[in-house]
Order: structure tokens, then C-alpha cells, then sequence
């Protein structure tokens, strides 16, 4: 009998489908993650992002700044979304990531083209995230040899130069070499916080009540809330290791520049650590089995990477993509270390992404907590 | 009897799980200090009504009280008293046994917890092995250590769910020997078993089957008010008594035991009937005291009739 027999195989065969048969959460998955990566990878992700919020901070009105703004609205990169004269606005809008570019036309542009003085148009962008304003700022110098061909005929054609009629002087702000570390160590941060704290979490008490220790806990007198901060508590601390491991090799091996307070980073850190191992704990009240529960983290996981601008520019997305990624608390996370640490953002200049996080950890633990309760009887 | 000496007394209560009535309206009281049996075969609701006496679920009719609480609104309370030791082991295997006894002493706030783990450990006999993972325990000492677990609150009144299954006959017998020493000390014991044995040696014993609640009292009482005879018969081709037996009218049970068969039947007259109809000069028949097993199968044949 210990040759190879069909029967056997096909009786183990056979077991194997029942059993996946019965796991309907488990099945729904082997469907479900295809079907997700496809639309993300599919649809969602874009490396050459376009229509990025711009804002136009203009001094001239004569008829050239009028043509070159025309020329930048009707460019399929930038979205002018903001016009006004404050520099002071165009810095708030910058730092709060409102916009990613602005452009600054100078007063006398008109007069200075004119005089072949090749008036200098300065372009700032919001670099944190390189792969985000490269292709835009890259169009703008081809955008630049054509703009005036119209506006410039017969003898001004002269005006065109070698380098053109416009000096565009680009100031890419915030990672003005454009390290590509800059941007992605940091946010690297917010996707390990996501993966291991809410895997860790979605484990906790499904494995309770798989080891069959559920039944025992809850004939204790022990509360769900005290379960549940006691079960969060410990790897808020595993969260805070990993935060403080992560800075300390992107400052002293990536050399990523910490301009803003890092308390105030340790501070956010602690929604953010919380909100993901709510999270888990809502997944760990839903799964069945230890191994639904690791479905279920992962299914977080997947656009928790891709639609939260960690991997690819999230303005590079369309709207709908846009939207979900709005809802993941690492999309909020990311912006708020970038800003933090890049850019030197403070409490007045997050104010906007720590909103969504707080929302997200609120609704995540009513979930887990009545959940949590429901499991008593 | 006065009613403040009553640690369980609830009348009425009912468990439904969708349209399945899993506990139908049973009236209990228990006496402190009593150890009380609670048998019945698998899915007659005994697990479900422990869970409601010590809240882990609440029942959806009846009224009672445990401990002097309600048990439908002071859940809680009743849990700091209660000691529930669960049908499978639930202690945590990945923690030594010195650390799961320190976590419930900790979670019932014991005071004086190092003292009272220390006390645990040596009634357990387990204080070299202390630092073992529980996971590592065999059958018999995982049960030990949930029984020790259970009782480090001193708690008041001691729910078992089959605590011995499982367990050999010598261990068994310890167990029980304990079970009869914390009830003289004035703890209220509630003992889910399938053991006739065990059954025995619990001062009072309730029957429940299909979520009824068929009998109840003391041995002899639950064995008098089933008016079961039974007659003991020793001879030669005894398959094919047993086969002649089975289907006649008052014949209710025909079981083999080694050389010897038990026939019994709640009608005595017709049970004698249909014994003398098969009639053979080489078998030996006597009247025989039917035994609880006996009872508690006729029990749930009947039921079956009633119920299912």
C-alpha cells in the first residue's frame, strides 16, 4: 500500500474543496484580491499624473502674462486653481499640499518679453514627492519654445532666442535635489505601522477565540473596552519602537531632513498607531479564523500602499481612486510625516489631514467595541 | 429551607437560538454547599445553562437569582464569584502555569495575589513546575490547573462543564475527592457529567434532555419516581434473546453486559409478560435494581417520544 494511489489523492482533493467550499470568507478572497489589484494596478495607478491644483500668483496683466496663462490652463498638466497676489497664500497653500505648483509671473513680464529681456517666470513645486512634479515640470519647457509663436510674429520671432523667450526658473521646494528617499522613507513609516499593526491586531482575539480561551475571559468579570485597550495598549509601544527605528535610519542612513518637531510627529504617530489597531481589532471581532483575519488585514493592506500616494503620486489617480485613498488613514498619515518632517509643517498646517485620522480611529473602535459585545450572547 | 440558602434559584428560564429552543423554562434551585449533578446527553442544553447561570449569555424568559443576584440585569456581579471552568481547557498554553494563575488573580483584583497563586500552586502540587507552559501539561494536570484557576477568587459557587472528560479513573477519582472537600467548606458545586459514577457521588442530580428538565432529586429519588424494572438474565444465546426481547410490548431496553443481559421496561406487568413469553429453562432470570444509566436512557426514550 505504499505506492501511489489515485483514490487517496483524489480523497484528499476532495476534502481540500469541501473545506474551501465552507470558508466562504476565505473564497470571497481568492476572488476578492484579484479583483482589487486589478482595478488598482489597472486603473488607479498613473505615473505620468496630470491635472495637477496649481496656483498663479501674477503681477502682470498685460496681453503675454494673459496668452501664457491661457497656454497653462489649456495644458493637460496644470489645473489653476488659486489666483491671487499674496506670497504669503502661496506658501500656505504649498506647505498645506492645497496645491503643487505655484507660478509667479513677474510685473513688466510683458514689457521685458518684449525687450528680448527673456523675463524670468519662477515655477515653484511642491517636490517632496519627485515622481509628482517631474512630468509637469518637464512639459513645461516644451510648453515654453511654443507659447508665443502666435503672439510673436514676423520680426519678433526674433524674441524666440536659442533657450526661448521665457526664462522658467524652476524651485523645487522641500527636496529640491529630487532623492527619491526623501519622499518614500518616510512613508515607508506609515506602511509599516499599517501592515504590522493591524495584522497584529486582527490575530488577537480571533486566536481567543480559536485557543477556545474567549469562553473563559468572558465568564471573568473583565470588561470588552478593558479587553480591547488592553489588547491595543502593548502594541501601541511595538509601534512607537518602530517609528523611532524607522527615523533613526532615515536620518543617519538616508539623510532625510527633519525640519519640523518630532514631538509633535510622535504626537500624531499615536492616532495614527491607534487607528490602525482599531482597525485590526474590528477585522479580528469579524474574522472566523486566524487565517480570514490575515485575509482581511491584507485586503486593507493592498490600498493602503497603492491608493495612499506611497507608491505612486495620489493626484495621479482619478477621482474615484482618489476617494477611496481618502479614506485610508494611511493616505492622511503620509502627508502629515512628509509635511512634518520636509517641509517643517506644525500643528496649524496638519490641522487638515489629523481631522480624517481622528474620524477613522473613532468610527473603527465603535465597530470593534460593539462588535466586541455582540460576541457575548 | 429558607431562600437565602438558596446559591441558585431560577425558575422559568428559557434559551432560544434562532427558532431552536435550546433551554425550555427550567426551574432549579440549589442548596449552598450542595454539590449538584447536572447530566444529560449531547445538546440537551446543560452548556447553555450554565452559561446563562454565570452570564455569559442571557436568558430570553425566566427570573432567578445566582448568588443572591439576578441573573437577567447583575451579570456582573455574579462573575466575581463564580468559578466556570469551561467543557475545553481555556487557559492560555503559550503561558506558564505561574503566569495563568496570576492573570486571573489579577483580573478578579485577589488581594494578596502573590499569596494566593503561591497557595494555589502548592494545593495543585505544582510549585517545581511552576515555570512549565501550560500547553505542556498532560490531560490530567491541565485539568488541575483550570480547577485551581477557577477557584483562586474564592469564588462562592462553581460551575463545572464536564470537568473530567477525558481525565483517567484515578485522577477522576482526586478530582472528586477535592470536589466533596470545597463543598464541606461551604462551596456550592454545579457538575455537568456524563459518568453514572459521577453521577453518584453528587448530593443531588437533575436529568435534562431536548432543553427539558425530566428529573430531579437525590439518587434514590430520581431512581424511585422513574418506576423502571428491570430484570437481570444469565444463560446460553443470549444475541438471540435480546433479538426475541427487542419490539415486544413493555420491553424497553435489552443491554449486554459481558455474560449477563438487563431487561427493563416502566410497565412491570407487561415487562413480565413479554419475559414470559420468552421463557427458556437454560436461562437464569432475576429482578434486578435498575441502575441510574438505566433510568436516565429510559429517561431520554421517553422524551424523544415527547419532544422530538
Amino acid at each position: 500500500m505504499r505506492r501511489f494511489t489515485f483514490h487517496r489523492l483524489w480523497a484528499m482533493v476532495l476534502k481540500e474543496f469541501i473545506q474551501m467550499k465552507r470558508d466562504r470568507v476565505t473564497f470571497a478572497m481568492m476572488v476578492g484580491i484579484p479583483l482589487l489589484q486589478l482595478m488598482m494596478f489597472g486603473f488607479a495607478i498613473n505615473s505620468d499624473p496630470r491635472h495637477l491644483p496649481t496656483a498663479l500668483r501674477t503681477a502682470d496683466q498685460g496681453p503675454f502674462a494673459r496668452t501664457f496663462i491661457q497656454a497653462m490652463r489649456t495644458s493637460d498638466y496644470f489645473v489653476i486653481v488659486r489666483e491671487t497676489t499674496s506670497e504669503a497664500e502661496t506658501q500656505r497653500l504649498l506647505q498645506q499640499g492645497d496645491v503643487q505648483f505655484v507660478i509667479n509671473i513677474p510685473v513688466d513680464f510683458s514689457r521685458q518679453l518684449l525687450r528680448g529681456e527673456r523675463p524670468s517666470v519662477l515655477i515653484e513645486a511642491d517636490a517632496t514627492d519627485p515622481a509628482a512634479t517631474g512630468p509637469a515640470l518637464a512639459a513645461v519647457n516644451a510648453l515654453a519654445g511654443s507659447i508665443f509663436n502666435h503672439d510673436l510674429p514676423g520680426p519678433l520671432t526674433r524674441l524666440h532666442g536659442k533657450d526661448g523667450p521665457v526664462d522658467f526658473r524652476i524651485h523645487a521646494q522641500y527636496n529640491p535635489e529630487n532623492i527619491t528617499q526623501y519622499n518614500v522613507v518616510p512613508g515607508l513609516m506609515g506602511v509599516v505601522l499599517t501592515m504590522t499593526m493591524v495584522i497584529i491586531t486582527a490575530l488577537a482575539i480571533t486566536r481567543e477565540r480559536e485557543r477556545g480561551t474567549m469562553e473563559n475571559l468572558l465568564a471573568t468579570p473583565v470588561r470588552p473596552f478593558e479587553v480591547m485597550v488592553g489588547k491595543i495598549l502593548p502594541y501601541i509601544a511595538v509601534g512607537y519602537i518602530q517609528v523611532s527605528l524607522i527615523l533613526v535610519a532615515a536620518r543617519f542612513i538616508f539623510n532625510v531632513p527633519m525640519v519640523g518637531s518630532l514631538s509633535l510627529l510622535y504626537a500624531v504617530a499615536l492616532l495614527f498607531i491607534g487607528a490602525n489597531l482599531a482597525v485590526g481589532i474590528t477585522f479580528s471581532t469579524l474574522a472566523k479564523n486566524q487565517l480570514q483575519a490575515v485575509q482581511m488585514a491584507f485586503f486593507f493592506f493592498l490600498p493602503s500602499i497603492l491608493l495612499s500616494g506611497f507608491m505612486f503620486p495620489f493626484r495621479g489617480m482619478p477621482e474615484w481612486a482618489q476617494a477611496v485613498g481618502s479614506c485610508l488613514p494611511n493616505t492622511h498619515f503620509l502627508r502629515i510625516i512628509r509635511g512634518i518632517l520636509l517641509k517643517g509643517n506644525g500643528l496649524a498646517e496638519i490641522a487638515p489631514e489629523l481631522w480624517p485620522l481622528l474620524l477613522f480611529l473613532a468610527v473603527a473602535m465603535t465597530i470593534g467595541v460593539k462588535r466586541y459585545r455582540q460576541t457575548l450572547d | 429551607m429558607s431562600t437565602s440558602d438558596l446559591v441558585i434559584n431560577v425558575t422559568g428560564v428559557t434559551k432560544r437560538f434562532g427558532d431552536k429552543t435550546v433551554v425550555n423554562a427550567i426551574d432549579l434551585s440549589v442548596r449552598r454547599g450542595e454539590i449538584y449533578g447536572f447530566l444529560g446527553p449531547n445538546g440537551s442544553g446543560k452548556t447553555t445553562f450554565i452559561r446563562m447561570l454565570c452570564g455569559l449569555l442571557t436568558p430570553d424568559a425566566g427570573t432567578g437569582t445566582c448568588l443572591g443576584y439576578d441573573v437577567l440585569t447583575q451579570q456582573a456581579e455574579i462573575k466575581c464569584q463564580v468559578g466556570y471552568m469551561t467543557q475545553r481547557f481555556s487557559y492560555y498554553e503559550d503561558l506558564s502555569i505561574r503566569e495563568n494563575l496570576d492573570f486571573i488573580a489579577r483580573i478578579y483584583a485577589v488581594p494578596d495575589r502573590a499569596a494566593a497563586v503561591e497557595r494555589s500552586l502548592v494545593r495543585l502540587g505544582l510549585q517545581n513546575r511552576s515555570r512549565q507552559l501550560a500547553g505542556q501539561l498532560s490531560g490530567g494536570w491541565k485539568q488541575r490547573l483550570a480547577l485551581a484557576a477557577c477557584l483562586i477568587h474564592s469564588p462562592k459557587l462553581l460551575l463545572l462543564d464536564e470537568p473530567t472528560a477525558g481525565v483517567d479513573p484515578k485522577a477522576r477519582r482526586e478530582f472528586w475527592d477535592e470536589i466533596h472537600q470545597l463543598a464541606a467548606d461551604g462551596l456550592t458545586v454545579l457538575i455537568t457529567t456524563h459518568y453514572m459514577d459521577e453521577a453518584e457521588r453528587c448530593h443531588r442530580l437533575a436529568y435534562l434532555a431536548y432543553g427539558n428538565l425530566l428529573t430531579r432529586g437525590t439518587l434514590a429519588e430520581v431512581l424511585a419516581a422513574a418506576k423502571l424494572s428491570t430484570w437481570t438474565v444469565t444463560g446460553p444465546d443470549l444475541r438471540e434473546l435480546a433479538a426475541a426481547l427487542r419490539g415486544r410490548e413493555g420491553v424497553e431496553q435489552v443491554v449486554a453486559f459481558g455474560n449477563t443481559l438487563h431487561v427493563s421496561g416502566r410497565d412491570a406487568a407487561k415487562l413480565e409478560a413479554a419475559i414470559a413469553a420468552c421463557r427458556d429453562p437454560r436461562h437464569t432470570w432475576a429482578p434486578a435494581r435498575s441502575g441510574l444509566e438505566d433510568v436516565f436512557i429510559s429517561l431520554m426514550d421517553s422524551a424523544k417520544d415527547n419532544f422530538a
